[in-house]
């Protein structure tokens, strides 16, 4: 398939699905375990997220980043298979992109939603994001649930992935109508590290997201849990020499060497 | 048995101080039947950047290929070599590409960005990407990699200390694969030189 041609190219499939049938298992995808959330407030939206990736049972990332940008005004949470939440809010944020130049005005959350969902009902549950999506446009600020399967919700608060049990237990004993940015920004942030301390699938720090009509502010690393609890006091170190080597190449690499640059013409 | 473990492989990638290093192992068999000792994973796409493809050995191989092609492409249109993030996003599309049908390949790549600062990602085999500020592993016993790597990197390492670190992180792991080992090679890039240097492992 050509490289521009764009959608997904099925020329493996048949190759893949006779050696599954010959009882070789599929390969293990990394997914995101995974608590994310988000809550309106008073004057925006806070959205949150915990920062581990695993693949099986191991921890394939202690650090990666769940708060996807959408656009300037609209971010959004994923959940679910890594590469599917990596790209489909990839693809939206440039259609949403061209279609700012394509109107002159600034994307509203909606439509950013209705691109998320009929992506996702196109593929009928194969492509596994299950997403929060955030935003403040001209009718003020919307939080959306979006369902692999395509379905959505809004709702005033919302959590996803592994954790999301766990995430909202704390917001339905602790959310109010019309809180304050710190009140909304600790209680996203509780409901992250519930789910990082109780949830298997959740790990690491608490990143927050906090948009409002005025801007965004991105807070990666909100909360660090989970740094080293170790740290050796004699550091190992081989000297020069240690490892057996048989054979030692060395190539230059080329440096472009530029003489007498001429300056170049300014109208001052 | 999984699909991955067909052919064998461990590959490491590793930051330093402005400069990164990424090593493989030199087994390629077919099952438990070893073919050659001499399979290098890890391949040059310039002079700042590397890729290693771990995986089955058929689809690394017609990976590499396309990679190749993309990356002269993009010389001819730009006239310059791709930067290791903008090489990572491409990666990432191709293997995207096949979200439902996916080669079974889990790409390590390790490079300089134009600004002298190292850049080493990771991927699974449906084009999921991870940045790393220290190491990145693939390969049949990634878990014991894992172990090695988190224990014995350290920020800011020179080149020279970076090598060493790498290669007993590599041929340590080794040791608890059987379907990988044979010997490593590793590459150290820095700003003005690559250096390849082939190491002596336990052959069996």
């Amino acid at each position: 398939m050509g490289s521009n041609a764009g959608g997904f190219d099925f020329e493996l499939v048949k190759r893949n699905a006779l050696l599954e049938a010959k009882g070789v298992p599929p390969p293990r995808a990394w997914k995101t375990g995974t608590t994310i959330a988000g809550v309106i407030y008073k004057d925006g939206v806070v959205l949150a997220a915990d920062t581990r990736s695993t693949s099986g049972s191991t921890v394939a990332d202690k650090n990666c980043e769940k708060i996807h940008f959408i656009a300037p005004n609209i971010y959004c949470c994923g959940a679910g298979t890594a590469a599917d939440t990596e790209n489909v809010t990839a693809m939206v944020s440039s259609h949403l992109e061209l279609h700012k130049y394509a109107t002159g005005r600034q994307a509203r959350v909606v439509t950013a939603m209705t691109l998320l969902k009929s992506h996702l009902f196109r593929y009928q549950g194969h492509v596994s994001a299950a997403l929060i999506l955030g935003g403040v446009d001209l009718h003020g600020p919307h939080l959306f649930t979006i369902f692999p399967h395509g379905s959505t919700d809004a709702l005033p608060y919302a959590t996803m992935g592994s954790g999301s049990l766990n995430a909202m237990a704390v917001f339905e004993a602790g959310y109010k109508d019309d809180m304050s940015r710190e009140e909304a920004m600790a209680l996203a942030a509780r409901a992250i590290r519930s789910g990082v301390y109780n949830d298997l699938g959740s790990g690491s720090n608490v990143d927050l997201c906090i948009i409002t009509a005025g801007g965004v502010e991105y807070l990666r690393n909100y909360e660090f849990l989970q740094a080293k609890t170790y740290s050796r006091v004699f550091p190992v170190k081989y000297p020069p020499g240690t490892a057996p080597v048989l054979k030692t190449k060395v190539t230059l690499s080329e440096v472009a060497v530029i003489e007498g640059v001429e300056s170049m013409e300014t109208d001052s | 048995m999984s699909i991955f473990e067909y052919n064998g492989s461990a590959i490491i990638a590793m930051a330093g101080k402005d400069c990164v290093a990424i090593g493989s192992d030199l087994r390629f068999g077919v099952q438990l039947q070893t073919m050659t000792t001499d399979y290098k994973k890890v391949y040059q796409i310039h002079d700042k950047l590397f890729i290693g493809l771990g995986g089955l050995a058929t689809d690394t191989q017609t990976l590499h290929q396309r990679l190749v092609m993309r990356h002269n492409l993009y010389k001819l249109r730009e006239e310059r070599d791709i930067k290791p993030s903008t090489f990572a996003a491409l990666v990432s599309a191709i293997m995207y590409e096949k979200r439902f049908g996916p080669y079974f390949a889990s790409p390590v790549i390790a490079g300089l960005e134009p600004d002298g600062s190292p850049y080493i990602c990771g991927m699974d085999s449906i084009g999921a990407t991870e940045t790393a500020k220290d190491f990145i592993v693939t390969g049949t016993n990634s878990e014991s990699l894992f172990g090695m790597c988190e224990s014995m990197w350290r920020p800011e390492l020179e080149q020279e200390e970076l090598f060493e670190v790498i290669s007993q992180c590599l041929l340590s792991g080794i040791d608890r694969d059987a379907l990988a080992g044979w010997g490593a090679v590793v590459y150290v890039i820095t700003k003005d030189k690559v250096v390849a240097r082939t190491l002596k492992g336990r052959m069996d």
